[in-house]
Protein backbone atom coordinates (compact mmCIF):
# COMPACT_ATOMS: atom_id res chain seq x y z
CA UNK A 1 0.00 0.00 0.00
CA UNK A 2 2.67 2.38 0.79
CA UNK A 3 4.33 1.71 -2.35
CA UNK A 4 1.68 2.06 -4.41
CA UNK A 5 0.86 5.73 -2.72
CA UNK A 6 4.36 6.82 -3.61
CA UNK A 7 4.19 5.80 -7.14
CA UNK A 8 0.66 7.42 -7.26
CA UNK A 9 2.38 11.06 -5.66
CA UNK A 10 5.46 10.52 -8.15
CA UNK A 11 3.36 10.25 -10.85
CA UNK A 12 1.54 13.44 -10.13
CA UNK A 13 4.57 15.08 -9.36
CA UNK A 14 5.54 14.38 -12.88
CA UNK A 15 2.58 15.83 -14.36
CA UNK A 16 2.20 18.76 -12.30
CA UNK A 17 5.61 19.83 -13.73
CA UNK A 18 5.31 21.08 -17.62
CA UNK A 19 2.18 23.49 -15.77
CA UNK A 20 5.04 24.84 -13.90
CA UNK A 21 8.10 24.79 -15.99
CA UNK A 22 8.96 24.46 -19.03
CA UNK A 23 11.82 22.07 -19.76
CA UNK A 24 13.28 22.75 -23.29
CA UNK A 25 16.39 21.28 -25.46
CA UNK A 26 16.88 23.57 -28.36
CA UNK A 27 19.33 23.00 -31.18
CA UNK A 28 20.82 25.30 -33.26
CA UNK A 29 21.93 24.39 -36.61
CA UNK A 30 23.83 27.13 -38.58
CA UNK A 31 22.97 26.14 -42.22
CA UNK A 32 25.49 28.28 -44.09
CA UNK A 33 28.24 27.80 -46.18
CA UNK A 34 30.40 30.13 -45.14
CA UNK A 35 29.44 32.16 -42.03
CA UNK A 36 30.15 31.57 -38.33
CA UNK A 37 27.90 32.66 -35.30
CA UNK A 38 29.55 34.31 -32.19
CA UNK A 39 28.46 33.23 -28.91
CA UNK A 40 24.74 32.33 -28.70
CA UNK A 41 22.09 33.44 -26.31
CA UNK A 42 19.37 30.94 -25.67
CA UNK A 43 16.54 33.50 -23.12
CA UNK A 44 13.58 32.64 -21.67
CA UNK A 45 11.47 35.49 -21.08
CA UNK A 46 8.34 36.91 -20.68
CA UNK A 47 5.92 38.42 -23.05
CA UNK A 48 6.99 42.20 -21.89
CA UNK A 49 10.43 41.16 -22.67
CA UNK A 50 12.27 41.78 -25.92
CA UNK A 51 15.77 41.59 -27.28
CA UNK A 52 14.52 43.85 -30.23
CA UNK A 53 11.92 45.10 -32.24
CA UNK A 54 12.33 45.25 -36.48
CA UNK A 55 11.56 48.97 -37.67
CA UNK A 56 12.66 50.21 -34.16
CA UNK A 57 16.85 51.22 -33.10
CA UNK A 58 18.77 48.40 -31.40
CA UNK A 59 19.46 48.84 -27.77
CA UNK A 60 22.91 49.37 -27.11
CA UNK A 61 23.14 45.81 -25.90
CA UNK A 62 22.03 44.03 -29.05
CA UNK A 63 24.66 46.63 -30.87
CA UNK A 64 27.41 44.94 -28.58
CA UNK A 65 26.05 41.52 -29.46
CA UNK A 66 25.61 42.11 -33.35
CA UNK A 67 29.01 44.15 -33.92
CA UNK A 68 31.35 42.44 -31.57
CA UNK A 69 29.60 38.73 -30.50
CA UNK A 70 28.93 40.53 -26.81
CA UNK A 71 25.88 38.55 -25.52
CA UNK A 72 26.59 39.27 -21.95
CA UNK A 73 24.41 42.66 -21.87
CA UNK A 74 21.57 41.01 -23.83
CA UNK A 75 21.64 38.50 -21.08
CA UNK A 76 21.45 40.62 -18.16
CA UNK A 77 18.46 42.49 -19.69
CA UNK A 78 16.63 39.23 -19.41
CA UNK A 79 17.84 37.76 -16.04
CA UNK A 80 16.52 41.34 -14.83
CA UNK A 81 13.69 40.92 -16.24
CA UNK A 82 13.23 37.29 -14.20
CA UNK A 83 14.34 35.51 -17.35
CA UNK A 84 16.60 32.76 -17.86
CA UNK A 85 19.27 32.22 -20.28
CA UNK A 86 21.85 29.55 -21.75
CA UNK A 87 24.93 31.76 -22.61
CA UNK A 88 26.98 30.38 -25.40
CA UNK A 89 25.96 27.17 -25.11
CA UNK A 90 28.76 26.34 -28.37
CA UNK A 91 31.48 27.28 -25.90
CA UNK A 92 32.83 29.99 -28.92
CA UNK A 93 31.85 30.24 -32.30
CA UNK A 94 29.04 27.95 -34.60
CA UNK A 95 31.14 27.50 -37.52
CA UNK A 96 28.78 26.58 -41.01
CA UNK A 97 26.78 23.62 -41.10
CA UNK A 98 27.33 22.42 -37.71
CA UNK A 99 25.03 22.18 -34.50
CA UNK A 100 24.93 22.80 -30.98
CA UNK A 101 22.14 21.70 -28.49
CA UNK A 102 21.56 23.06 -25.19
CA UNK A 103 18.88 22.45 -22.20
CA UNK A 104 17.22 25.12 -20.80
CA UNK A 105 14.23 25.51 -17.85
CA UNK A 106 12.33 28.51 -18.98
CA UNK A 107 10.35 27.87 -15.56
CA UNK A 108 7.12 30.33 -15.95
CA UNK A 109 8.29 32.06 -19.12
CA UNK A 110 6.37 31.86 -22.10
CA UNK A 111 8.66 33.29 -24.48
CA UNK A 112 12.20 32.13 -26.38
CA UNK A 113 14.96 34.17 -28.19
CA UNK A 114 17.54 33.03 -29.93
CA UNK A 115 20.75 35.48 -31.25
CA UNK A 116 24.05 35.36 -32.37
CA UNK A 117 26.22 37.37 -34.59
CA UNK A 118 27.78 36.31 -38.05
CA UNK A 119 30.92 36.43 -39.25
CA UNK A 120 31.93 37.85 -41.73
CA UNK A 121 29.04 40.41 -41.34
CA UNK A 122 28.95 44.31 -39.77
CA UNK A 123 25.91 43.82 -37.67
CA UNK A 124 24.08 40.86 -38.94
CA UNK A 125 22.66 38.56 -36.33
CA UNK A 126 20.88 35.17 -36.73
CA UNK A 127 17.28 35.86 -34.67
CA UNK A 128 14.58 33.84 -33.23
CA UNK A 129 12.77 36.39 -32.13
CA UNK A 130 9.82 36.63 -28.91
CA UNK A 131 8.50 32.87 -29.88
CA UNK A 132 5.63 32.12 -27.44
CA UNK A 133 6.71 28.42 -26.75
CA UNK A 134 4.77 25.93 -27.45
CA UNK A 135 2.85 23.88 -24.41
CA UNK A 136 2.43 20.21 -26.24
CA UNK A 137 5.03 18.37 -25.66
CA UNK A 138 6.85 17.22 -29.03
CA UNK A 139 9.77 18.63 -31.33
CA UNK A 140 9.12 21.89 -33.30
CA UNK A 141 11.17 23.17 -35.78
CA UNK A 142 12.13 26.96 -36.40
CA UNK A 143 13.78 28.52 -39.50
CA UNK A 144 15.53 32.16 -38.52
CA UNK A 145 16.14 34.68 -40.91
CA UNK A 146 19.21 37.41 -40.88
CA UNK A 147 18.83 40.75 -39.47
CA UNK A 148 20.47 43.93 -39.15
CA UNK A 149 20.82 45.41 -36.18
CA UNK A 150 20.96 49.11 -38.48
CA UNK A 151 24.04 50.38 -35.97
CA UNK A 152 26.78 50.14 -38.50
CA UNK A 153 27.78 51.05 -42.00
CA UNK A 154 27.77 47.46 -44.04
CA UNK A 155 31.51 47.92 -45.40
CA UNK A 156 32.08 44.44 -45.45
CA UNK A 157 35.99 45.26 -44.76
CA UNK A 158 37.65 44.28 -41.65
CA UNK A 159 37.73 46.52 -38.37
CA UNK A 160 36.43 46.25 -34.66
CA UNK A 161 33.76 44.33 -33.03
CA UNK A 162 33.44 47.25 -30.57
CA UNK A 163 30.21 49.18 -30.89
CA UNK A 164 30.21 52.21 -32.88
CA UNK A 165 33.42 51.68 -34.44
CA UNK A 166 33.73 50.40 -38.18
CA UNK A 167 34.43 47.08 -39.45
CA UNK A 168 34.04 43.15 -38.55
CA UNK A 169 36.06 42.03 -35.98
CA UNK A 170 37.90 38.24 -37.61
CA UNK A 171 38.51 35.75 -34.94
CA UNK A 172 41.59 33.80 -35.04
CA UNK A 173 39.61 30.84 -36.60
CA UNK A 174 38.32 33.01 -39.63
CA UNK A 175 41.48 34.10 -40.59
CA UNK A 176 42.18 32.45 -43.46
CA UNK A 177 38.87 32.71 -44.73
CA UNK A 178 38.10 36.71 -44.53
CA UNK A 179 39.86 38.68 -47.09
CA UNK A 180 42.37 41.79 -47.02
CA UNK A 181 42.40 44.91 -48.61
CA UNK A 182 39.15 45.49 -49.13
CA UNK A 183 38.40 49.05 -50.18
CA UNK A 184 35.51 48.88 -48.45
CA UNK A 185 31.67 49.47 -49.76
CA UNK A 186 30.13 52.96 -49.52
CA UNK A 187 27.32 52.24 -47.16
CA UNK A 188 25.88 54.14 -43.59
CA UNK A 189 24.47 52.72 -40.53
CA UNK A 190 20.84 52.19 -41.61
CA UNK A 191 19.39 53.34 -37.84
CA UNK A 192 16.70 50.42 -37.16
CA UNK A 193 16.62 46.58 -37.47
CA UNK A 194 15.58 44.88 -40.29
CA UNK A 195 15.73 41.99 -42.23
CA UNK A 196 19.83 42.27 -43.92
CA UNK A 197 19.95 42.50 -47.25
CA UNK A 198 22.87 40.38 -47.49
CA UNK A 199 26.66 41.17 -48.49
CA UNK A 200 27.94 42.01 -51.72
CA UNK A 201 31.32 40.01 -51.35
CA UNK A 202 33.55 40.42 -54.06
CA UNK A 203 35.88 37.63 -55.63
CA UNK A 204 39.20 39.35 -54.50
CA UNK A 205 40.93 37.90 -51.38
CA UNK A 206 43.73 40.29 -51.05
CA UNK A 207 42.15 43.58 -53.13
CA UNK A 208 38.41 44.64 -54.16
CA UNK A 209 35.75 46.80 -52.42
CA UNK A 210 35.29 43.59 -49.47
CA UNK A 211 36.88 41.27 -47.64
CA UNK A 212 33.95 39.09 -47.50
CA UNK A 213 33.89 36.42 -50.57
CA UNK A 214 30.99 36.94 -52.57
CA UNK A 215 30.60 33.14 -53.39
CA UNK A 216 31.23 31.23 -50.20
CA UNK A 217 30.38 34.05 -47.22
CA UNK A 218 26.79 35.06 -48.56
CA UNK A 219 23.63 33.33 -47.94
CA UNK A 220 19.70 33.47 -48.43
CA UNK A 221 17.57 32.86 -45.60
CA UNK A 222 16.61 30.77 -43.99
CA UNK A 223 20.51 30.99 -41.94
CA UNK A 224 20.18 29.06 -39.31
CA UNK A 225 17.55 26.74 -37.86
CA UNK A 226 16.08 25.93 -34.43
CA UNK A 227 14.69 22.68 -33.34
CA UNK A 228 13.10 22.67 -29.83
CA UNK A 229 11.59 20.04 -28.12
CA UNK A 230 9.42 20.34 -25.52
CA UNK A 231 9.42 17.75 -22.84
CA UNK B 1 19.93 -11.03 -55.97
CA UNK B 2 20.84 -9.39 -52.70
CA UNK B 3 18.69 -6.81 -53.25
CA UNK B 4 15.81 -8.99 -53.89
CA UNK B 5 16.54 -11.53 -50.90
CA UNK B 6 16.67 -8.22 -48.85
CA UNK B 7 13.19 -6.77 -49.75
CA UNK B 8 11.59 -9.81 -49.30
CA UNK B 9 12.84 -10.51 -46.21
CA UNK B 10 11.86 -7.41 -44.80
CA UNK B 11 8.53 -7.59 -46.49
CA UNK B 12 8.39 -11.16 -44.37
CA UNK B 13 8.83 -9.50 -41.21
CA UNK B 14 6.75 -6.74 -41.68
CA UNK B 15 4.22 -9.43 -42.20
CA UNK B 16 4.87 -11.77 -39.52
CA UNK B 17 4.68 -8.60 -37.15
CA UNK B 18 0.84 -7.99 -38.32
CA UNK B 19 0.28 -11.56 -37.86
CA UNK B 20 0.78 -10.92 -34.55
CA UNK B 21 -1.56 -7.76 -34.14
CA UNK B 22 -4.15 -8.42 -36.40
CA UNK B 23 -4.08 -12.26 -36.57
CA UNK B 24 -4.77 -12.29 -40.19
CA UNK B 25 -1.84 -13.53 -42.99
CA UNK B 26 -1.34 -11.87 -46.08
CA UNK B 27 -0.57 -12.75 -49.39
CA UNK B 28 3.69 -12.56 -49.57
CA UNK B 29 3.91 -13.45 -53.59
CA UNK B 30 5.50 -10.59 -54.83
CA UNK B 31 3.76 -10.47 -58.43
CA UNK B 32 0.37 -11.02 -57.04
CA UNK B 33 0.54 -6.81 -56.16
CA UNK B 34 -1.77 -6.97 -53.29
CA UNK B 35 -3.96 -3.33 -53.29
CA UNK B 36 -2.38 -0.27 -51.61
CA UNK B 37 -4.33 1.40 -49.15
CA UNK B 38 -2.98 4.82 -49.21
CA UNK B 39 -2.02 7.41 -52.20
CA UNK B 40 -0.63 10.39 -52.14
CA UNK B 41 -0.55 13.22 -54.94
CA UNK B 42 2.65 15.18 -54.48
CA UNK B 43 3.02 18.29 -56.44
CA UNK B 44 6.06 20.35 -57.03
CA UNK B 45 5.58 23.88 -57.93
CA UNK B 46 9.08 25.56 -59.18
CA UNK B 47 9.17 29.00 -58.27
CA UNK B 48 12.38 30.30 -59.54
CA UNK B 49 13.07 32.41 -62.84
CA UNK B 50 15.49 30.28 -64.51
CA UNK B 51 16.56 27.33 -62.55
CA UNK B 52 14.94 23.94 -64.46
CA UNK B 53 14.41 21.01 -61.78
CA UNK B 54 16.08 17.85 -62.83
CA UNK B 55 13.88 14.85 -62.35
CA UNK B 56 11.68 14.31 -59.13
CA UNK B 57 13.32 11.74 -56.48
CA UNK B 58 10.02 10.92 -54.41
CA UNK B 59 11.16 8.58 -51.33
CA UNK B 60 8.84 7.38 -48.67
CA UNK B 61 10.49 6.07 -45.34
CA UNK B 62 10.60 5.69 -42.19
CA UNK B 63 12.16 7.88 -39.44
CA UNK B 64 15.42 6.57 -39.60
CA UNK B 65 16.08 7.36 -43.05
CA UNK B 66 17.37 10.41 -44.29
CA UNK B 67 18.53 11.82 -47.63
CA UNK B 68 21.29 14.02 -46.25
CA UNK B 69 21.95 15.86 -42.97
CA UNK B 70 23.15 19.57 -42.84
CA UNK B 71 26.91 19.63 -41.57
CA UNK B 72 27.58 16.06 -42.80
CA UNK B 73 28.95 14.99 -46.29
CA UNK B 74 26.47 14.25 -48.77
CA UNK B 75 26.19 10.58 -50.42
CA UNK B 76 27.68 9.46 -53.52
CA UNK B 77 24.43 8.64 -54.86
CA UNK B 78 23.10 11.70 -53.68
CA UNK B 79 25.97 13.92 -55.10
CA UNK B 80 25.09 12.00 -58.81
CA UNK B 81 21.80 14.39 -58.37
CA UNK B 82 23.03 17.00 -57.10
CA UNK B 83 25.41 17.97 -59.64
CA UNK B 84 24.38 15.72 -62.97
CA UNK B 85 20.61 15.69 -62.05
CA UNK B 86 20.47 12.09 -62.08
CA UNK B 87 18.13 9.99 -59.70
CA UNK B 88 18.67 7.07 -61.01
CA UNK B 89 21.59 6.08 -58.37
CA UNK B 90 19.70 7.63 -55.04
CA UNK B 91 16.51 5.85 -56.36
CA UNK B 92 18.37 2.86 -56.95
CA UNK B 93 19.99 2.77 -53.22
CA UNK B 94 16.83 3.35 -51.74
CA UNK B 95 15.21 0.17 -52.88
CA UNK B 96 16.73 -2.35 -50.82
CA UNK B 97 17.28 0.02 -47.95
CA UNK B 98 15.00 -1.57 -44.89
CA UNK B 99 14.04 2.33 -43.85
CA UNK B 100 12.48 3.09 -46.93
CA UNK B 101 8.75 1.63 -47.95
CA UNK B 102 9.12 2.75 -51.29
CA UNK B 103 9.73 5.83 -53.88
CA UNK B 104 9.19 7.10 -57.17
CA UNK B 105 11.41 8.69 -60.05
CA UNK B 106 9.90 12.25 -61.85
CA UNK B 107 8.70 12.42 -65.39
CA UNK B 108 11.13 14.69 -66.88
CA UNK B 109 12.37 18.29 -66.35
CA UNK B 110 10.08 20.74 -64.59
CA UNK B 111 10.56 24.30 -65.80
CA UNK B 112 10.73 27.56 -63.99
CA UNK B 113 7.08 28.45 -63.32
CA UNK B 114 5.64 25.02 -63.99
CA UNK B 115 4.48 21.74 -61.88
CA UNK B 116 4.59 18.46 -62.10
CA UNK B 117 2.08 15.71 -60.02
CA UNK B 118 3.13 12.59 -59.17
CA UNK B 119 1.28 9.69 -57.17
CA UNK B 120 3.35 8.09 -54.56
CA UNK B 121 1.39 4.56 -53.27
CA UNK B 122 2.00 3.17 -49.60
CA UNK B 123 1.36 -0.04 -48.33
CA UNK B 124 -1.35 -0.10 -45.39
CA UNK B 125 1.62 -1.50 -42.92
CA UNK B 126 4.08 1.40 -43.77
CA UNK B 127 1.16 4.35 -43.34
CA UNK B 128 1.84 4.42 -39.37
CA UNK B 129 5.51 5.08 -39.89
CA UNK B 130 5.43 7.12 -43.04
CA UNK B 131 6.92 10.18 -43.97
CA UNK B 132 8.08 11.62 -47.76
CA UNK B 133 11.28 13.06 -48.96
CA UNK B 134 11.54 15.02 -52.06
CA UNK B 135 14.61 15.70 -54.15
CA UNK B 136 15.30 17.56 -57.43
CA UNK B 137 18.12 19.43 -58.71
CA UNK B 138 18.66 23.44 -60.11
CA UNK B 139 20.28 22.54 -62.87
CA UNK B 140 21.75 25.53 -63.93
CA UNK B 141 24.25 25.06 -60.74
CA UNK B 142 26.79 23.24 -59.65
CA UNK B 143 25.34 21.45 -56.76
CA UNK B 144 22.13 22.76 -55.67
CA UNK B 145 19.14 20.01 -54.86
CA UNK B 146 15.83 21.61 -53.21
CA UNK B 147 14.92 19.33 -50.89
CA UNK B 148 11.96 18.55 -48.19
CA UNK B 149 12.70 16.07 -45.84
CA UNK B 150 10.10 14.31 -42.93
CA UNK B 151 7.08 15.66 -44.56
CA UNK B 152 4.92 13.59 -42.55
CA UNK B 153 1.99 10.97 -44.41
CA UNK B 154 0.68 9.19 -41.39
CA UNK B 155 -1.28 12.31 -40.18
CA UNK B 156 -3.13 12.80 -42.96
CA UNK B 157 -6.57 12.29 -43.87
CA UNK B 158 -7.87 11.27 -47.12
CA UNK B 159 -7.90 14.70 -49.06
CA UNK B 160 -6.03 16.14 -46.15
CA UNK B 161 -2.55 17.70 -47.47
CA UNK B 162 0.36 19.24 -46.08
CA UNK B 163 1.92 22.23 -48.06
CA UNK B 164 5.30 23.67 -47.82
CA UNK B 165 8.31 25.66 -48.77
CA UNK B 166 11.01 24.25 -49.75
CA UNK B 167 14.69 25.88 -49.84
CA UNK B 168 17.71 24.84 -51.73
CA UNK B 169 20.73 23.16 -50.45
CA UNK B 170 24.42 22.63 -51.34
CA UNK B 171 25.16 19.40 -51.39
CA UNK B 172 29.00 20.42 -51.03
CA UNK B 173 30.28 18.24 -53.60
CA UNK B 174 31.33 20.66 -56.08
CA UNK B 175 32.70 24.19 -55.52
CA UNK B 176 30.33 26.85 -57.27
CA UNK B 177 32.41 27.79 -59.93
CA UNK B 178 29.35 28.87 -61.96
CA UNK B 179 31.89 27.77 -65.39
CA UNK B 180 29.76 26.58 -68.68
CA UNK B 181 31.72 23.43 -68.06
CA UNK B 182 30.90 22.33 -64.51
CA UNK B 183 27.03 23.82 -65.11
CA UNK B 184 24.94 20.36 -66.58
CA UNK B 185 21.97 22.82 -67.55
CA UNK B 186 21.05 24.59 -70.40
CA UNK B 187 22.82 27.90 -68.91
CA UNK B 188 26.12 25.86 -69.34
CA UNK B 189 25.72 22.92 -71.15
CA UNK B 190 28.89 21.19 -69.01
CA UNK B 191 29.41 18.21 -66.91
CA UNK B 192 27.28 16.55 -64.47
CA UNK B 193 28.83 14.06 -61.86
CA UNK B 194 32.26 14.02 -61.24
CA UNK B 195 33.34 12.38 -58.19
CA UNK B 196 36.55 14.77 -56.79
CA UNK B 197 35.28 16.89 -53.74
CA UNK B 198 36.06 19.87 -54.43
CA UNK B 199 33.39 22.11 -52.65
CA UNK B 200 34.17 25.31 -50.28
CA UNK B 201 33.49 22.66 -47.22
CA UNK B 202 32.37 18.64 -48.32
CA UNK B 203 29.26 19.50 -46.00
CA UNK B 204 25.76 19.78 -46.89
CA UNK B 205 24.59 23.13 -46.18
CA UNK B 206 21.90 25.98 -47.06
CA UNK B 207 22.74 27.47 -50.42
CA UNK B 208 24.25 30.58 -50.52
CA UNK B 209 22.54 31.51 -54.63
CA UNK B 210 24.01 32.27 -57.67
CA UNK B 211 26.32 34.93 -58.29
CA UNK B 212 26.35 35.13 -61.55
CA UNK B 213 28.46 37.23 -64.21
CA UNK B 214 26.42 40.10 -63.61
CA UNK B 215 27.06 39.89 -59.76
CA UNK B 216 31.10 40.51 -60.42
CA UNK B 217 31.69 36.61 -60.95
CA UNK B 218 33.09 37.39 -64.66
CA UNK B 219 34.02 33.56 -65.15
CA UNK B 220 30.03 32.65 -64.66
CA UNK B 221 28.32 31.37 -67.27
CA UNK B 222 24.86 32.25 -65.46
CA UNK B 223 23.13 35.80 -65.65
CA UNK B 224 20.84 37.40 -63.61
CA UNK B 225 17.98 35.14 -64.47
CA UNK B 226 19.42 32.44 -63.09
CA UNK B 227 19.81 33.46 -59.14
CA UNK B 228 16.88 33.03 -57.10
CA UNK B 229 15.61 33.40 -53.58
CA UNK B 230 14.15 31.07 -51.19
CA UNK B 231 11.43 29.76 -51.14
CA UNK B 232 12.82 27.67 -54.47
CA UNK B 233 9.43 25.42 -54.65
CA UNK B 234 6.22 25.29 -53.54
CA UNK B 235 5.44 20.90 -52.22
CA UNK B 236 1.73 19.86 -51.77
CA UNK B 237 1.53 16.46 -50.60
CA UNK B 238 -2.52 15.21 -50.79
CA UNK B 239 -3.51 11.95 -49.35
CA UNK B 240 -5.98 10.56 -52.49
CA UNK B 241 -7.10 7.31 -50.86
Amino acid sequence: MNLRTTFLAAAIGTLALPAMAADLTVKITNLTQGIAFTPLLVAGHDSNTRLFTPGTAASANLQAMAEGGSVAGLAGDVTGAGGVVAENPAGGLLMAGKSVMTDIDTGANTQLSVVAMMLPTNDGFIALNNLTIPTTPGTYTYNLNAYDAGTEANDEVRGSGNPGEAGFPVPGALDASVGTGGTGVNAVAEGFVHIHRGSLGDTSSDSGVSDINSSTQRWLNPVARVTLTVK
Amino acid sequence: MTDLFKRRAGLASVLAASVLLSGCFGDDDDNDSSPSTYAYEVTVLNLTAGQPFSPLALIAHNAQYSAFSVGEAASTNLEYLAEGGSNSQILDAVASNDNVHTSLGGNGAIAPGSSQTLTIELMEEDFSSAYLTVLTMMVNTNDAVVAARGIKLSDLAVNGYHRLNAIAYDSGTEANTETAATIPGPAGGGEGFNAARDDYMNQVTAHTGAVTSDDGLSTSALTQLHRWDNPAAVITVKRTR
